[in-house]
């Protein structure tokens, strides 16, 4: 299924969204997640499904004013 | 002065953007002093992306982070950033912008007092990026705001105060309130007269990190500057009318 990561098309085929960041190579990273605009917390996200067409946003800390 | 129970041991806070390079950003970090460092949060790459790398030398420095929500535009944007920064980087505090207008970057006041009241009912110690305006002041204290941000000017224009009437009538109606100016300078002598308003802190990014010499701006800034050192000319920001706006929400700096 095609889902839209950080902006762009990607393919997944994972199940949740803990597997698709594994997949995607963010295993050991320290980041935040959002699903469709909502804020996912790290323990959710082994029961949170990904459907086709979902917005995944992972993100992680940079610099700020 | 008094943030949520923490009592900053500097006047002033400083922000970790636009820097020459890593290392002059902690050395600024070090010579300006101050013990709060605004952090943001940005898409990361996969496979060791430089976010990683960024937390790490900020965690080195030994300070506490103050998260912001810029570059968000709505209020479900800069919830959703508040969520996962307070996750990401394990403190309550955020600081809350709520863009408004692309140019001056002018808070949307209407959709920071939404923000604030949601993210005020999920636990969250807000430091909202506001104007001078006290109507909305009021209306953010309501929204249980214990710490309000006004701009000295719009970010990253290092004008200075522009409007010190505005600024000081802030200051008379909330004499309890820790009062900070966010934005918008780009001199010691715009912090100085900061200070003989009576406000408690200032918060500076693009005055230090876009000065000739970064490190002997951000000693020119420190409150109580002590002797020795360099005497590097520091150098001021690029004092700017119209900016470039930054990124949106999320999305990596240009």
């Amino acid at each position: 299924m095609q889902v839209i990561v950080n902006g762009a098309p990607q393919e997944v085929a994972a199940a949740t969204l803990a597997k698709t960041l594994v997949a995607l190579g963010y295993a050991d990273a320290i980041v935040a997640t959002a699903l469709n605009g909502e804020f996912v917390p790290a323990r959710k996200r082994a029961a949170t499904p990904v459907r086709d067409g979902d917005r995944i946003e992972i993100l992680a800390p940079r610099q700020g004013g | 002065m008094d943030f949520y129970g923490y009592e900053p041991a500097s006047r002033l806070l400083l922000g970790t953007s636009q820097y020459p390079s890593p290392a002059i950003l902690a050395d600024a970090v070090r010579a300006s002093g101050a013990d709060i460092v605004t952090v943001s949060l940005r898409r990361e790459a996969a496979r060791g992306g430089e976010g990683q790398d960024f937390w790490r030398l900020i965690r080195d420095l030994g300070v506490r982070v103050l998260p912001n929500t810029a570059g968000c535009h709505s209020v479900k944007e800069a919830v959703a950033t508040a969520e996962m920064a307070r996750e990401i980087f394990a403190t309550p505090w955020i600081k809350l912008e709520v863009i408004g207008e692309a140019d001056t970057l002018q808070p949307d006041v209407f959709g920071l007092v939404e923000a604030a009241r949601i993210l005020g009912a999920e636990g969250f110690q807000v430091f909202p990026y506001t104007t001078e305006d006290l109507v909305v002041a009021e209306r953010l204290v309501e929204a249980g705001c214990r710490v309000l941000m006004p701009w000295g000017a719009p970010i990253g224009s290092g004008q200075g105060l522009n409007n010190p009437f505005g600024l000081r009538a802030l200051r008379a109606h909330f004499p309890d309130i820790p009062l900070v100016v966010d934005a918008g300078l780009g001199l010691p002598s715009h912090a100085a007269a900061a200070m003989e308003l009576g406000y408690d802190a200032i918060l500076l990014n693009t005055a230090v990190a876009k000065a000739g010499n970064p490190v002997a701006m951000a000693r020119g800034f420190a409150p109580r500057s002590k002797p020795g050192g360099s005497r590097a000319t520091p150098g001021r920001c690029r004092r700017a009318t119209w900016l470039r706006p930054p990124p949106r929400c999320w999305e990596r700096p240009i």
